[in-house]
């Protein structure tokens, strides 16, 4: 990691590497309070080179000549890093202290393949498709040893992502065009599924979980700032889900990225500051991480948009976050830098990223989380997101 | 389940109300071959939009700097307006933004795609071949296209009717070049704006200075996805130098009609073309196979070695299996399909007996949790509905999470429990079974379920039936009983 630029001076205040400083505060599953999760994952290799631009790289401008204009006028942290200008709200949020991004991160996996790439990421294991739950049903789980009752786990989509799959209970909810069903119905349907092992417990799940968004008034989650305020209302209170997660695609920008990137980015923008209004004074207990499973080529391709890549940038947004900067270890964009000669190289695991900062916000060991939701990771979790 | 309920629920779409029994299950499977037409009238009826598709591409090519309008075009792809919307307040919803003369073109691509969609589903609502219809579905899936892409929904139900239904009793390989060539995978994967960097057209371009906002390249997520999900699979071998020379093999290849190169275009089987003038010269290198320079015949050369590779066996093996015998499939049933995929060159007719005759094919309990699409099908085969307006079909869909030809990936719908069997997908069923059961005969409830799982209806679904308080509620709980739900 030697780049021909002092990039110590992006990490201000960072503390990079500095898994053995233990967060004194720190102890087991305890009074997590009213803090609340959620995970964003944007699906399809989000570019995190579009997302937050390193224009101080001197070698930026011969990757990406083409988008240029679209960092001219852009938010910037810091003199190196520019925000793409679609993400007004995070910017604005970054710029209030509340959102950080993590520049050059990457999981553990170094192939290609989104849906491997999506697998590792959601699973949390070492190699795609060898751990069957998810690392954040695995954090429920934890979060739900000596517990009096487990916690609410919540998908705010039609399905439960590989994520939130596994041992601990979890619902799903997406908005329906439907009629609903008849109450006499329902009560009959819960005889028919009482004595079935699995259809027994998914609809006692789906029937509380439907109590809770009785009336949004919307038909699908294609607002993205309808989704926003849904995952919102869901969250917030005493009664709404500790943890939640919801997907945004559109970001596999193989062709004429600049507009197809932009248009992605404002519906997460959207998404976020919808949220964010809807938490209310909650926001202060909350943190927003916002991850994809890997990046896209440094270079623009010969139709105008990126292949699959390898490192990308990962963005914690919430009150409770020590915001207003960019965390990373920058590999540098010069001939010999990027990885196997056509991505950005990445040099933060985006395990210990999460990790870290799951761990801080729950009060959780950062080293049990990381074992627990990242087993066989040899990286320490990243510390000091979350302000203490 | 008793193997009459397994032939009916886990090979096929469940009974329809105007089918016999049973009999001898394997024989009332294979029987299905000889039934099966792949180009019923109503489907033979909906191939003619090629015109629609080159209008489209010229359109977005235009739109592509106003990113209003774009979004515009990627709403317009989705097909449905929910139920209970209007026409008019669907048509806005697409419609907001965009410059009004191309308005026309994508309401009619939206009456297009949702009228293909019907025809699939109206099609294996009446077919005497419901399994072979599983296998239309299982093959178009696993070459999935979406309409979720600008400038494919003229093409993804040709690309099903044309590429995918005349082969699924037929050769793999047949199969392969047609769906990865067909214009709609083309455009769905980049393909048909891919460009050999060393190809006359590029060096033209190049000479005179070029228009620098216009796609000048090589484009790789089709070759790709071709090796990881239509061939080898993952972990088939494969390198990213692979990927590249079969990319660079595929330029030329693209949708007959578009650019300024489609004057030059040579017109291929299965809608494709081919232009010579932008196809990489050279030979190939390609899983250490090398392929003579030879224009289009050197991607078809190379897809021909893929279908018959090792790793495509395996993969195509395991897919195969997991689709009918459950999630996690017997490894014996996927070494036997393997073997076959190898000893018959890929005969898919060979590979389908191969299933049928396996015992493994054949455990009783139930291995699968039907897909949403599997599950409407089955319950609207069940209640005797034998079609169905496009916007209620798609309404459906829509609201169940699978409309045909809009998976999220290019991988295709998840064909595991875990992706279907969430407490949100559970409410829909039960909240559409109300609204099917409302609008059918409602007549001899228990006989219908008898028939449609024989011997293989479970003691809580028959008491809950028989306390159910009319016909109609009886037949929404038998469309939403544990039986319905697994095959």
């Amino acid at each position: 990691m030697t780049a021909g630029f002092d990039r110590r001076s992006l990490l201000a205040g960072s503390l990079l590497g500095a898994g053995s400083l233990a967060l004194p505060r720190l102890a087991f599953a305890q009074g997590t309070g009213s803090r609340n999760l959620l995970f964003v994952l944007l699906r399809g290799a989000a570019d995190g080179m579009a997302m937050l631009a390193p224009v101080g790289d001197p070698g930026f401008e011969a990757l990406r000549a083409a988008t240029l204009a679209d960092y001219e006028n852009a938010p910037r942290i810091g003199s190196f890093f520019a925000v793409h200008p679609a993400l007004a709200e995070i910017a604005k949020s970054a710029a209030a202290g509340e959102a950080l991004f993590v520049h050059a991160a990457a999981t553990a996996y170094r192939e290609r393949s989104h849906f491997d790439g999506q697998n590792l990421l959601e699973s949390g294991g070492t190699a795609p498709y060898t751990t069957k739950d998810g690392w954040l049903n695995r954090l429920a789980g934890l979060m739900n040893e000596g517990a009096p009752a487990p916690l609410r786990a919540l998908a705010i989509a039609p399905a439960v992502p590989l994520a939130l799959r596994g041992d601990a209970p979890v619902s799903n909810y997406a908005p329906s065009a439907l009629p609903q069903a008849s109450e006499d119905l329902l009560a009959r349907v819960s005889l028919l599924y009482g004595a079935d092992g699995e259809l027994g417990p998914l609809w006692a799940r789906a029937l509380e979980t439907r109590a809770m968004a009785a009336d949004d008034g919307l038909t699908n989650l294609r607002d993205a700032s309808a989704a926003g305020e849904l995952a919102a209302s869901l969250m917030r209170g005493e009664g709404g889900a500790r943890i939640g997660m919801i997907e945004l695609g559109g970001w596999d920008t193989h062709a004429n990225q600049r507009g197809a990137f932009a248009r992605s980015a404002r519906q997460l923008d959207a998404l976020l500051a919808a949220y964010k209004a809807g938490m209310g004074a909650g926001w202060a207990n909350t943190v927003v991480v916002v991850a994809t499973e890997f990046g896209r080529t440094a270079r623009l391709n010969g139709t105008g948009g990126t292949d699959h890549g390898t490192a990308s940038a990962a963005l914690v947004m919430g009150g409770a976050v020590r915001g207003g900067r960019v965390i990373a270890d920058w590999p540098g964009l010069a001939d010999g830098k990027l990885y196997e000669g056509r991505d950005l190289a990445p040099t933060i695991a985006l395990e210990s990223v999460i990790a870290g900062a799951v761990a801080e916000h729950l009060r959780l060991d950062p080293k049990l989380a990381m074992a627990r939701l990242f087993p066989g990771r040899g990286d320490a979790p990243l510390s000091g997101i979350i302000r203490a | 389940m008793s193997p009459a309920s397994i032939a009916l629920n886990r090979f096929g779409y469940g009974l329809s109300a105007k089918d016999a029994a049973v009999g001898d299950p394997r024989a009332f499977l294979l029987c299905q071959f000889d039934a099966f037409d792949p180009s019923p009238p109503a489907i033979a009826a909906r191939l003619d939009t090629r015109a629609n598709t080159g209008e489209m591409l010229e359109l977005l090519r235009r739109l592509r700097q106003d990113t209003r309008a774009m979004t515009a075009m990627e709403q317009a792809g989705t097909p449905a307006m929910a139920e209970g919307m209007t026409r008019q307040e669907a048509r806005a919803v697409a419609l907001d933004g965009l410059p009004p003369e191309y308005r026309e073109q994508l309401v009619e691509a939206r009456r297009v795609l949702a009228d293909d969609i019907a025809v699939r589903v109206n099609t294996v609502l009446t077919s005497p071949a419901p399994m072979v219809e599983r296998l239309v579905h299982f093959w178009s899936n696993h070459f999935s296209v979406s309409v979720g892409k600008p400038g494919t929904q003229f093409e993804a139900g040709p690309h099903e009717f044309t590429a995918i239904r005349p082969h699924v009793l037929g050769r793999f390989s047949d199969m392969l070049k047609a769906a990865v060539l067909h214009p709609a995978m083309q455009i769905y994967l980049d393909q048909f704006q891919s460009i050999g960097p060393n190809a006359p057209f590029a060096q033209r371009r190049a000479r005179r200075g070029g228009d620098q906002q216009r796609p000048r390249g090589l484009n790789e997520n089709l070759a790709r996805e071709v090796l990881e999900l239509h061939t080898l699979g993952v972990d088939g071998g494969y390198s990213q130098t692979d990927v590249t020379e079969l990319a660079r093999a595929l330029t030329g290849w693209t949708v007959p009609g578009i650019g300024r190169v489609g004057r030059f275009a040579e017109d291929q089987p299965s809608g494709a073309a081919f232009v010579a003038l932008v196809h990489e010269p050279g030979a190939r290198q390609v899983l250490g196979r090398s392929y003579p320079a030879g224009e289009a015949k050197q991607a078809l050369a190379i897809l021909d070695d893929l279908a018959a590779h090792p790793a495509t066996a395996r993969h195509i093996a395991t897919k195969f299996a997991r689709h009918f015998a459950g999630d996690t499939p017997p490894p014996a049933l996927v070494a036997r399909l393997e073997a076959d995929f190898l000893r018959s060159d890929g005969d898919l007719a060979s590979l389908t007996r191969t299933l049928i005759e396996a015992p493994e094919a054949w455990t009783p309990g139930p291995v699968k949790f039907r897909t949403p699409f599997e599950w409407l099908i089955a319950a609207l085969r069940l209640t005797g509905t034998t079609t169905l307006p496009p916007q209620r079909i798609v309404g459906a869909l829509t609201e169940l999470g699978q409309v045909p030809w809009r998976a999220p990936s290019p991988a295709g719908y998840d064909d595991l429990a875990a992706s279907w069997a969430g407490p949100d997908a559970l409410i829909r069923r039960v909240e559409l079974a109300e609204r099917i059961a409302r609008n059918a005969p409602q007549d001899g409830v228990i006989a219908r379920a008898e028939a449609a799982f024989p011997g293989a209806l479970g003691e809580a679904t028959i008491t809950q039936l028989k306390r159910a308080e009319s016909g109609q509620q009886a037949l929404a709980l038998l469309l939403v009983s544990p039986e319905m739900m697994r095959r």
